[in-house]
């Protein structure tokens, strides 16, 4: 368990470093490239609470991604700059959307939750496409990032970067004391055995329902960073395709373990990243590249790691 | 005469024209093991689906301690004290031993919506799970993983689980199925060793646990109890040995 930790402590202390290493070497564009990576890790890591831990297939955690981002871009339109009140309402309003999606769909099961999610998301994104005023198909800028009291400025790349970097290491603190919780044990046990843990006396429902809107949150404060990251929002922050990718990030990285998704995350966004540089027809390698490592890496990329890939 | 804590009365469950469940009563007094046994078909996984609330009755009534619970799920049912074994063993195979048993305690001590304190560092999760592990000779395995343990271990993990909720009626289905000789042995005595302090019901094929352990027999064959009564009576009646006995006998 040592060594693990010791692996761990050194990839933060790498990602520490990236904005300095970056100034150094004039490659400005690395700090903003680990920053999506950091943000996408947030999504990823809060998909895996309830997919890793809570084995709830949500094919539509984009969806929040989207709903979270739409709250910071929708307030700024109205003259609405202020960030704490923006981040609220992205957490809040994705709450309430998870709250919604998750009231009907937790009730189901295998390929009905999987359909239900998607089904949802694909609502909001059509809603995002023709909703007019705040671009439609084509989105809408962001003008005025989030202002923080003066506190901080996320106009500055390297202090978003060390922002966005707390917020994910702060994620998977709560995801690792969530799991661990009585909570978590319940929602783990209704994931390795639900007709066991309804005949020892649990109904799983309330306590997945809570999971699903816990992950629906911050996965909103994913998209309300995801934002001001890009400066523009669209409704393709919630196409199906991205919920896959979300989805992707857990399963490379490893279900049901605390650094695996935003391994998996770093790991599937440099790869994209670095062919997309190589050749315009990077998907073609890059599809056998995930089927290969899904063969090969049973665990995730946390699995490789010394004390295996589960947590908790 | 004790007090009945499960009243079962005139419970039908039919599925198309199959009747699984015929008008079935069933009357159980505080303490006493109750086998029902039957044929293959005989609808026990029927009725033990009902009693513990998985299966919904077309009509009936279900009574445990004096509270009508035909319409409770089963985690209801179990809140209230009903807990049971399944026929394939049912466990967490990915938790360790006490784990397994820890949830069962957690799930007896009120609501879980505890976000913050590590579970497995309760102590008031943890030590009764270590004594009802001890109980059933599972002490020295409670760190080695549920999957990794024998299959007569998994078998007494699960009346752990089960006990571990501190159940009013315990409910077992064929406890000592795909067991080995000496494994069952083992489990037969330990469940006469909760004779008078436990409540049971107990679905069993094999016919010498049944016989040792039973203080009555209810004989269900085609969804009806044909018998019913102490077992040298189920043994002499004859319709229970032409429908069941004499055929295995």
């Amino acid at each position: 368990m040592r060594a693990r930790t010791l692996i761990l402590a050194a990839c933060v202390l790498l990602l520490l470093a990236v904005p300095p290493l970056a100034t150094v070497f004039n490659q400005p564009y690395y700090i903003d490239l680990l920053r999506r990576v950091l943000i996408f890790g947030i999504a990823a890591v809060s998909l895996n609470l309830i997919l890793g831990y809570g084995g709830l297939v949500s094919f539509g955690h984009a969806a929040y991604l989207g709903v979270g981002a739409y709250s910071v871009g929708i307030l700024a339109f109205y003259g609405i700059h202020n960030g704490w009140l923006q981040w609220a309402v992205a957490i809040v309003a994705s709450a309430l959307v998870a709250l919604l999606i998750g009231a009907i769909s937790v009730r189901t099961r295998g390929i009905y939750f999987i359909m239900i999610t998607l089904a949802f998301t694909q609502m909001l994104y059509y809603l995002g496409v023709s909703v007019e005023e705040f671009g439609g198909d084509d989105g809408m800028r962001l003008k005025v990032k989030s202002q923080f009291s003066g506190l901080v400025d996320l106009g500055d790349p390297v202090t978003y970067y060390y922002v966005v970097l707390a917020l994910l290491l702060a994620c998977m603190y709560l995801v690792h004391r969530l799991v661990n919780s009585r909570f978590g044990r319940v929602i783990r046990a209704a994931k390795s055995n639900e007709a066991r843990t309804r005949a020892i006396g649990f109904s799983p429902y309330p306590y997945q329902l809570v999971a699903f809107v816990i992950a629906g949150a911050m996965c909103g404060l994913a998209g309300a960073l995801l934002a001001n990251h890009t400066a523009y929002i669209t409704p393709a922050f919630m196409d199906w395709t991205r919920s896959g990718e979300i989805m992707f990030m857990v399963i490379l990285g490893g279900m049901g373990s605390i650094p695996g998704p935003a391994l998996g995350a770093f790991a599937l966004l440099i790869v994209e990243d670095q062919l997309a540089g190589w050749t315009q027809h990077w998907q073609v390698i890059f599809g056998p590249l995930l089927v290969l490592s899904v063969l090969f890496f049973k665990r995730g990329l946390a699995g490789l790691l010394p004390g295996g890939g589960k947590d908790g | 005469m004790a007090e009945s804590i499960l009243a079962v009365q005139a419970l039908r469950k039919s599925f198309g024209a199959l009747a699984a469940t015929d008008g079935v009563d069933l009357d159980l007094r505080e303490g006493e093991t109750h086998a029902i046994i039957g044929p293959n078909g005989a609808g026990k996984t029927t009725l033990i689906g009902q009693l513990a609330g998985n299966l919904r009755p077309d009509s009936g009534s279900i009574r445990f301690a004096g509270e009508d619970i035909t319409h409770l799920s089963a985690p209801q049912r179990a809140r209230r004290g009903f807990a049971r074994s399944f026929q394939i063993t049912s466990i967490y195979r990915d938790f360790t031993a006490l784990d397994n048993v820890a949830l069962a305690v957690q799930a007896h001590a009120g609501h879980s919506f505890r976000f913050w304190r590590a579970a497995r560092e309760e102590r008031a999760l943890r030590d009764p799970a270590r004594v009802v592990l001890e109980e059933v000779g599972l002490g020295a395995r409670a760190d080695v993983l549920a999957a990794n343990l024998a299959h007569g271990e998994q078998r007494q993990l699960e009346v752990a689980m089960a006990l571990a909720t501190r159940p009013r009626l315990l409910l077992l289905d064929e406890p000592v199925a795909g067991m080995g000789l000496e494994e069952s042995e083992r489990m037969v005595q330990f469940l006469s060793g909760l004779k008078g302090r436990q409540t049971i019901i107990l679905v069993e094929h094999d016919m010498d646990a049944v016989f040792t352990l039973a203080d009555r027999i209810s004989v269900l064959v085609y969804g009806r109890i044909i018998a019913s009564g102490a077992p040298e009576e189920v043994r002499a009646n004859a319709e229970v040995r032409r429908a069941y006995l004499g055929e295995e006998a």
